[in-house]
């Protein structure tokens, strides 16, 4: 500025000069006329001066941002340009502050792109390779509070773009603490089919219940509820295909059904063609008055299982390899509640979050696969629930309560109505109803990061409780990310 | 047909037929938009407001209601540059909608037709919550609405052609109506020029670059963050050796923090509509406009 400044000054030295020495004979009547122009000139320079000063206070308060369309600085820079050209200044010399780096061409077609960073340290009253859900057959998935000490928990790789104006992509690859990468998600979904639909397919959490779908980060508590643990391994994911219908109401309604290989628990690998089980939900929701909203729904999953294999000891307490094969129908009832004053949940809101199972499974059992290899009916009607709050008290607060509770039912096993078996070859199917309560508070420093503490009263061996103590950071990097209800 | 099967082909046929009004479904995500679409739309348009003068557009929920809303619109108006980046591409993802779909006539992005303030040369989380693309949170500069406003027009008409007369005289009349509303508020505002005041979030920004005002102090240290006990002792100790006229307050801002300040550095915390419906008064667009400078008016007094 303050060379262009210097610049327009010797122009106008020079212009003033010119005309002056060309006319030397009239000095004295245009001495006064130059002394006029250069008053004049020096009044322009000052004001000039003065409107350039402006500017580089606002620029400097509001930096980059540029002339042009209905931007506010325009007008100033329009009338300095104006003032400078009546001036008879040739350019005004207003460096307009370059359009900043904000649309970048190269990374505009670049995924959103994100990582969650999470990890533990836990301290359990019993050892951890004790766990499990008594009178449930293990699900093999991730049940338990994990190792004790400190743990590096899953970090999450999000990618995802429209790929055309027709299809979204989206992957989600989880590297655990033991180095093992997994694909978690990767799925397309369609945006534009009209009139309501959306076809999912490839791996996606399966849509039944309220929890399924979510990412571990977005969890209220460190682990999931013992009837996820129990039914679905945690989490249920499908391969496979989803259709989804969202009537044309004002109340949130909407239908799916989907598809698959049926390859996760309570299912298993087929070598079979076709579709291999279906799952169907429904989900109601809406708002009441502007601080409440809600969401309700009803699921049904229907997997098959051939020769799922689990371990267990028999009534000698020798290691013994039993499978189940046979069909698993599971019906899920779900109800979300969330409250914040006037809908603005910065100081304070409410979650509350309440899930009901009850699973069916019907076939046949296996008894000691590797040597006896003894077979026999069975049937089983199990059921869970749990129901949760979370209260942000103060911003950046949070504290929440959990309860837990498992019923393991009536279970028939043919192998021990018969009298070929006594039950106490089957220690994991005996009767219990395992029940957990958590207390939960954690600290959200800003909305990409969040560190939480969490006690629980582990009751699912259904002999000793186990205290749970568990320390967890999750953090967010790269691109904002947008959660479900 | 069975039975059963007849019946619900029945209710599908119930259910879509529902729908079958002449008004063009509008989805605003905010009140401004909301009310800006009405005010050119007129009962051409049928206009829901995804939110209300009293919550923060950062942080609101996906929920099912807007999932509904989304659905069904013919248009969503928002303002973007990332401000509704937390819920708003749920809503366009399982709405199952493709009219509303990013780059589609039925998506309509209020900043697209601005020269954002504040865009930021380099872009770290470690700056807060900061938005690539500038600041969104244009609605509180009256020469915004009426560019706004123009390529509004223009989209209803797009979207709608069959009433594109109706529109283009409503976005005439409202444009002249508008023009002379900003000649009065330009000449009511003179003498707030240069009137030195205490910032919350930078959403006032282009209310202050439009008036004059000078922000010389934010009580967020830096966008989305609250402020820490550190931060407001030195904030303190700034605006005791120069205090402020006064500490703007949007209606959807805890008072709490403006008040602890105001009660320090003996300025006084004006309460600002924000948006539409921020205040009593501030009912529409111009009594947005109206309400903001008799606010600021009363205080320079």
């Amino acid at each position: 500025m303050t060379t262009s400044r210097t610049f327009a000054a010797w122009l106008l030295c020079a212009c003033i000069a010119l005309p002056a020495a060309s006319h030397a004979d009239d000095l004295s009547s245009l001495k006064g006329e130059l002394e006029a122009l250069k008053s004049d000139y020096q009044a322009r320079i000052a004001k000039l001066e003065a409107r350039i000063g402006q500017l580089e206070t606002q620029v400097a308060a509001s930096p980059p941002a540029a002339a042009g369309g209905a931007a506010p600085p325009a007008d100033v820079l329009a009338a300095a340009a104006a003032d400078a050209a009546a001036a008879g200044v040739a350019s005004a010399e207003v460096s307009m502050p370059a359009q900043a780096a904000g649309r970048n061409p190269a990374a505009a077609f670049n995924p959103a792109m994100s990582v969650i960073l999470g990890g533990n340290y836990a301290n359990t009253s019993q050892d951890p390779d004790t766990y499990r859900i008594a009178g449930f057959i293990p699900s093999g998935g991730d049940v338990g509070p994990g190792a004790r000490s400190f743990n590096l928990g899953e970090s999450e790789l999000t990618l995802a773009a429209n790929i055309d104006p027709y299809f979204f992509g989206n992957l989600t690859a989880s590297i655990n603490g033991d180095n093992e990468i997994s694909v978690e998600e990767a799925y397309f979904k369609t945006i534009a089919v009209p009139h309501g639909f959306v076809i999912k397919g490839g791996r996606f959490f399966s849509g039944f219940g309220y929890l399924n779908e979510q990412h571990a980060h977005a969890w209220d508590f460190v682990d999931q509820p013992l009837v996820y643990q129990a039914f679905f391994g945690g989490q249920l994911a499908q391969n496979g295909v989803q259709a989804k219908w969202v009537a044309p109401t004002v109340l949130f309604l909407e239908f799916g059904a989907e598809t698959g290989n049926g390859q996760e628990f309570p299912g298993t690998h087929r070598d079979r063609n076709g579709l291999n089980g279906a799952t169907l939900f429904s989900h109601l929701g809406g708002d009441i008055g502007d601080s409440t909203s809600w969401r309700a729904g009803v699921s049904w999953v229907d997997l098959h299982a051939d020769a799922r294999t689990y371990d267990d000891v028999d009534q000698f307490g020798l290691p013994v390899v039993n499978s189940f094969t046979g069909k698993s129908r599971t019906w899920v009832g779900d109800v979300t509640f969330k409250w914040s004053p006037h809908g603005n949940p910065i100081q304070h809101n409410l979650k509350f979050q309440a899930e009901y199972m009850r699973r069916t499974e019907d076939g046949a059992l296996a008894f000691d696969t590797d040597n006896l290899a003894l077979n026999g009916d069975y049937d089983t009607t199990q059921s869970g629930w749990y129901v949760q709050s979370v209260y942000q008290f103060m911003p950046r607060w949070r504290i929440g309560a959990r309860y837990d509770a498992l019923d393991s039912g009536d279970t028939h096993i043919g192998l021990v109505d018969a009298g070929l078996l006594p039950l106490d070859d089957f220690p994991l199917l005996q009767s219990a109803d395992p029940t957990r309560v958590t207390l939960m508070l954690d600290w959200s420093p800003s909305e990409f990061s969040r560190l939480r503490a969490q006690y629980a009263w582990d009751d699912a061996r259904n002999t000793d409780t186990d205290r749970q103590f568990q320390l967890q950071y999750i953090y967010s990097i790269g691109a904002h990310g947008a959660h479900k209800f | 047909m069975t039975r059963p099967i007849r019946s619900l082909a029945l209710l599908a046929l119930l259910i879509s037929a529902v729908p079958a009004h002449a008004a063009l479904k509008v989805l605003a995500t905010t009140a401004d938009w909301a009310a800006l679409t009405k005010e050119l739309g007129g009962d051409k348009v049928d206009v829901y407001g995804a939110t209300t003068a009293f919550q923060d557009v950062h942080r609101v929920d996906a929920k099912p209601s807007l999932v509904a809303r989304a659905r069904s619109a013919d248009l969503v108006v928002l303002s973007g540059a990332e401000l509704e980046i937390g819920w708003l591409p749920i809503l366009l993802q399982e709405s199952g909608n493709p009219r509303i779909q990013i780059g589609q006539p039925g998506y309509f992005e209020a900043v697209s037709v601005l020269r954002l303030l504040e865009v930021p040369s380099t872009v770290d989380r470690s700056m807060g919550d900061v938005h690539p693309q500038g600041n969104p949170h244009v609605q509180l500069d009256p020469r915004n609405i009426a560019a706004i406003g123009k390529a509004l027009t223009a989209r209803l008409e797009q979207i709608d052609s069959k009433d594109a007369q109706y529109f283009e005289s409503r976005g005439v009349d409202f444009q002249s109506r508008w023009q002379q509303a900003m000649a009065r508020w330009d000449s009511q505002a003179a003498p707030l020029k240069g009137t030195s005041v205490v910032v919350i979030h930078r959403d006032q920004s282009y209310l202050c670059n439009w008036l004059g005002l000078k922000a010389v102090a934010s009580i967020e240290p830096k966008p989305g963050l609250p402020p820490s006990a550190g931060y407001l002792a030195q904030l303190v100790a700034q605006l005791t050796s120069a205090p402020p006229k006064m500490i703007l307050r949007n209606a959807y801002n805890d008072p709490k923090a403006a008040q602890w300040l105001s009660e320090r550095v003996h300025a006084p915390v004006v309460l600002l509509p924000y948006s539409v419906g921020g205040t009593p008064e501030a009912k529409d667009l111009f009594g947005l406009f109206d309400d903001t400078i008799n606010r600021l008016l009363k205080a320079v007094q």
